[in-house]
């Protein structure tokens, strides 16, 4: 690094100046280490707070309770016991309200971003449904839909729809002025600077709305099973609950809280194999 | 054409008149601006023109309008003996930015303009082109490489021959090297003066850089703001092919001298 140039300068047998920029030490933990130590610090916390009767059980089980918990519900899991039959209730309606969301906050966002009468007209009345409190829909979708599955889709779906429209509207309006200009000399009509250009540069705002998204559908299949009865994974929540049974419930939580994981690494994992050409920067810690 | 204007112009004696703008003038709706007034020019085949002029004087709105991405408010534009009314085949433009998508890798960039009006077989049959552009360009083993990996000039290259894939009759350029250091540009000032050349299209340049008006042009328009219109247009005798060592004659030095006071007597306007 030193050794720029050919010609040797006085300076070529004297010391080389390298040296070590400064990491606080915190900053230069590895990743898996750091995630670990958390964890013990976690469990730890519990353990001390639970053993000492700080306290009561009925409101946090000790660690080793919640964990005996989590192995009888994983092998009801396994062995194709009732809580799979209700998690693939759960699934199901994640899924379908997912699918749904997409389907239709694309085509409104498409329909903001894209047209000034989306704008003006449709816009407003979707900023206002969206600081209602959605879950406060909860038991029309009942009346409407049903105790079944139908009503959770529906809320689930109501709930992650408005990101993706604000999403899509946004990553409509993110291409810049010289690339609309050049799509203009070109030539382009409306629906190809639309799909050659616009959608493109959004993927990465789109992807964003969709995110937020999967997050939004899990808690409004959840909530609508609390809600609105069903047979699905909230439900089993719900009941273990009132039985005051928290080991369960903690393990309940646990579980779902690796489908809506699953989910969201999926849709991560699609955006990193379809906006290959877009590096995130918000969560991930190598710069 | 109109026979009173004819004086009012002044043209290059090279080829025929490609571009005629007479009385164009534009006021943009929304802030009540007079970003031109009354400018006429013609541009002859094979020609290199500049604009120069302080910020704001109107030269991307002129730009604009000859490309037909703006109606004048006034006045009347015409190319190649059909008046321009919108976006056109004959026109290649490029921007301050090199505007390179990117998911798609250098190569599928400048077929763009093919693929997006002659669809998707046609860019595909251009590809062999523009491997030949890229590699005039000095961009032979970048083809297939994502712009992101592209330095700022190497974008702006292949954004060069994005614009000259369909062959355009005249290359309408805003800015097109600022953004690039000042080695790059001139690299990039003389390569663009043998592309002009060798296809023999008629240029109009927009540059904030008088040296760089001087060694391209055979004539540079001055232009003045608030309203902008056309202060004068200045012929450059300097012969061609035009190089970089040009730029220490003494000629060279005295129409940069000449311009710059055109342009210091608009500054205290
Ligand atoms: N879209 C627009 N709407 C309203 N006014 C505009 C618009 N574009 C430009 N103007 C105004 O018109 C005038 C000329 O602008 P223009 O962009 O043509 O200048 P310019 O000579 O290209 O400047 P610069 O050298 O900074 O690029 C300015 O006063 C500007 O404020
Ligand atoms: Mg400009």
């Amino acid at each position: 690094m030193t050794d720029v140039s050919n010609a040797p300068s006085p300076a070529d047998n004297a010391e080389d100046t390298v040296w070590v920029q400064e990491v606080a030490f915190i900053d230069s933990v590895p990743r898996w280490i750091a995630m670990t130590f958390v964890f013990l610090v976690f469990i730890g916390t519990w353990q001390f707070v639970t053993s000492f009767g700080l306290v009561s059980p009925i409101i946090l089980p000790t660690p080793a309770e919640t964990l005996k918990d989590m192995i009888f519900v994983g092998q009801n899991l396994l062995t194709g016991g009732y809580m799979l039959t209700a998690l693939w209730i759960t699934i199901l309606e994640v899924i379908y309200g997912f699918a749904l969301a997409i389907a239709i906050g694309f085509t409104l966002g498409v329909l903001v971003g894209e047209t000034a009468f989306g704008e003006k007209a449709v816009m407003p009345y979707l900023v206002a449904i969206d600081t209602m409190p959605k879950v406060a829909f909860a038991p029309l979708f009942v009346a409407w839909l049903g105790f079944g599955i139908e009503s959770k889709v529906a809320l689930a779906a109501f709930i992650a729809t408005f990101p993706i429209v604000v999403g899509t509207a946004a990553g409509l309006h993110a291409a810049d002025e010289n690339a609309r200009m050049l799509f203009k000399t070109m030539g382009a009509s409306r629906m190809q600077t639309l799909i050659k250009m616009k959608l493109p540069t959004g993927l990465p705002q789109i992807f964003t709305g969709l995110k937020i998204g999967a997050v939004g559908v899990m808690a409004g299949a959840i909530t609508g099973e609390f809600l609105g009865g069903g047979k699905g994974f909230g439900e089993l929540i719900r009941v273990a609950a009132s039985q005051l049974n928290t080991p369960r419930v903690f393990s309940l939580i646990l579980y779902l809280s690796l489908v809506g994981l699953a989910l969201y690494l999926l849709v991560q994992f699609a955006q990193r194999k379809i906006v290959f050409w877009h590096k995130e920067r918000v969560g991930s810690y190598d710069g | 054409m109109n026979t009173e204007l004819v004086e009012n112009e002044v043209g290059a004696p090279l080829g025929a008149p490609v571009y005629e703008l007479s009385r164009v003038s534009k006021t943009y709706a929304r802030n009540l601006v007079v970003a031109l007034e009354g400018v006429n020019l013609t541009l002859r085949k094979g020609s290199f023109t500049s604009v120069i002029g302080s910020s704001g004087c109107g030269k991307s709105t002129l730009l604009k309008i000859m490309a037909g991405l703006i109606p004048p408010s006034q006045g009347r534009v015409v190319l190649q003996g059909k008046p321009v009314t919108g976006p056109r085949r004959d026109i290649g433009m490029m921007f301050q930015q090199a505007t390179l998508f990117p998911w798609k890798t250098a190569v599928e960039n400048i077929v763009l303009p093919i693929e997006i009006r002659d669809g998707k077989a046609a860019a595909k049959a251009a590809m062999e082109k523009a491997y030949e552009l890229l590699d005039i360009v000095g961009l032979k083993g970048f083809e297939n490489v994502y712009p992101n990996e592209l330095s700022g000039g190497m974008a702006q290259r292949a954004s060069i021959c994005r614009m000259l894939i369909t062959e355009p009759a005249v290359l309408l350029l805003d800015e097109p090297f600022s953004a690039l250091d000042e080695l790059s540009r001139d690299m990039m000032n003389m390569e663009l003066q043998r592309i002009c050349t060798e296809q023999d299209a008629t240029a109009f340049l927009v540059t904030h850089s008088i040296q760089e008006a001087v060694i391209l042009s055979d004539e540079i328009v001055v232009m003045k703001p608030r309203p902008g219109r056309v202060a004068e247009v200045v012929k450059v005798d300097l012969p061609r092919p035009r190089t970089l060592e040009m730029m220490t004659t003494p000629e060279f030095g005295e129409i940069v001298e000449y311009i710059r006071g055109q342009l210091d007597k608009g500054e205290d306007m």
